[in-house]
């Protein structure tokens, strides 16, 4: 397939099926890294890294150029943009949405933090710190449970 | 010096200094007294690791002779690491390893926050991103410094003599050469003079929350930057370049 018979539509569809490998819930769209599509020479996909030291970062890339692949795309390349630099506002209400129901209270700038669960905002912070560098540990008051906390960016 | 050399050169330091801290933080992991500490100090060096790849990155595309970013960190010499000594002191205890970081990161930050006005645009993205990190990480640190400082006298006295022994390597950070100045006036780059007053100003608060005493400006070391370490450098080199220097190449 050739890159002139290609919508901008289409690539974002295939995309939409990245998911981001440690939030697998999230797709790359959802997550808003995926700042530009380039079609004018072939396809190129610019990313932004969430974070410097972000393990995932190049297993996205590698994702990205597999699943472009697969539709058929050859002439394919992924470039890094680090501005302007990615924030947690980016991500998608769809994906804050679906981080929800997978038990991650997604990031909430000005509110306190809600229980992905019950949705009581009656919650703590147990460690600033959870399994990657992006999330924190919470417990709510209400319901118990404890549960992640996507921090702001 | 011309400005191409100039910014090459700061690039490197400002790589080195990522990674060296990073490598110091990696010694440490499974050997934090915490889990949550445990975590923190892992994501903390991935930070780390993850400004210094971008800058040794770019260093190598100023260089074009075609170096990666591994062979800046696994193939040069002591003498050609450019960080500066206070992030190769060892780890020590946890108080010696947190007012280590806390100096570091009180300047960092203005220095990182200084970068992001500069001309060179590669130099500003980087920054852009790594100063969100490292005011994150500031304030871990400084939270510990309140919680030792002013905790027991064991622990009081205890990081006492960490900030009494880590303080003669601050002057260090200050002390321009002729690359900070290149950078300073050609790239309008950080002004180190201003940037002291904003770390002194930062440092007195925290150290005065945690009932510590700020010790005196004396005689400070110097050297790391133009390439004079301490005898700790070549240690922590010797464990962290040895498989790159037992099976060059090697990669999985």
């Amino acid at each position: 397939m050739v890159a002139a018979d290609l919508s901008r539509e289409q690539v974002l569809e295939w995309l939409a099926k990245v998911p981001d490998p440690e939030i697998p819930v999230l797709s790359i769209l959802d997550l808003g890294i995926v700042r530009d599509i380039d079609m004018n020479d072939g396809v190129t996909v610019s990313l932004t890294p969430t974070y410097s030291g972000c393990p995932a970062t190049e297993v996205i890339e590698s994702s990205v150029l597999r699943e472009l692949r697969q539709r058929g795309l050859d002439d394919i390349a992924v470039k890094r943009v680090l501005s302007p630099p990615w924030t947690s506002d980016w991500i998608s209400e769809a994906g804050r949405e679906k981080m929800r129901r997978y038990g991650i209270a997604p990031p909430s700038a000005n509110k306190p933090v809600a229980c992905p669960q019950c949705r009581s905002t009656e919650t703590e912070r147990v460690s600033e710190f959870g399994s990657t560098a992006c999330k924190a540990a919470y417990r709510c008051r209400d319901c118990l449970e404890p549960f992640e906390y996507f921090k702001c960016l | 010096m011309s400005n191409d050399a100039a910014v090459l050169a700061y690039t490197l330091r400002l790589a080195d200094n990522a990674l060296i801290l990073a490598q110091c933080m990696v010694e440490l992991v499974t050997a934090e007294p915490e889990l949550e500490e445990e975590l923190a100090n892992a994501n903390f060096a991935l930070d780390y690791i993850g400004q210094a790849r971008m800058l040794y990155t770019y260093a190598g595309e100023l260089e074009g002779k075609g170096r990666s970013e591994d062979d800046f960190a696994f193939m040069r010499d002591e003498h050609e690491f450019a960080n500066l000594l206070l992030l190769e002191q060892p780890n020590g205890h946890f108080g010696d390893a947190l007012v280590r970081q806390f100096l570091f990161d009180a300047f960092y930050v203005h220095l990182l926050d200084a970068i992001t006005r500069c001309s060179d645009e590669r130099l500003r993205e980087i920054a852009a991103r790594a100063v969100k990190e490292v005011r994150y990480h500031l304030r871990h640190c400084s939270q510990w410094l309140v919680r030792l400082g002013d905790g027991t006298e064991l622990s009081h006295n205890r990081v006492q003599t960490s900030l009494d022994y880590a303080w003669r390597y601050t002057g260090e950070m200050f002390a321009g050469d002729e690359i900070d100045q290149a950078i300073n006036a050609d790239i309008d780059g950080p002004d180190l003079e201003a940037i002291h007053g904003l770390w002194r100003k930062d440092v007195e608060s925290v150290v005065a929350e945690a009932t510590l005493s700020l010790p005196d400006d004396s005689w400070m070391a110097s050297g790391g930057k133009q390439g004079r370490h301490t005898e700790q450098l070549g240690f922590l080199l010797a464990e962290m370049q040895y498989l790159q220097r037992s099976f060059p190449g090697a990669t999985w």
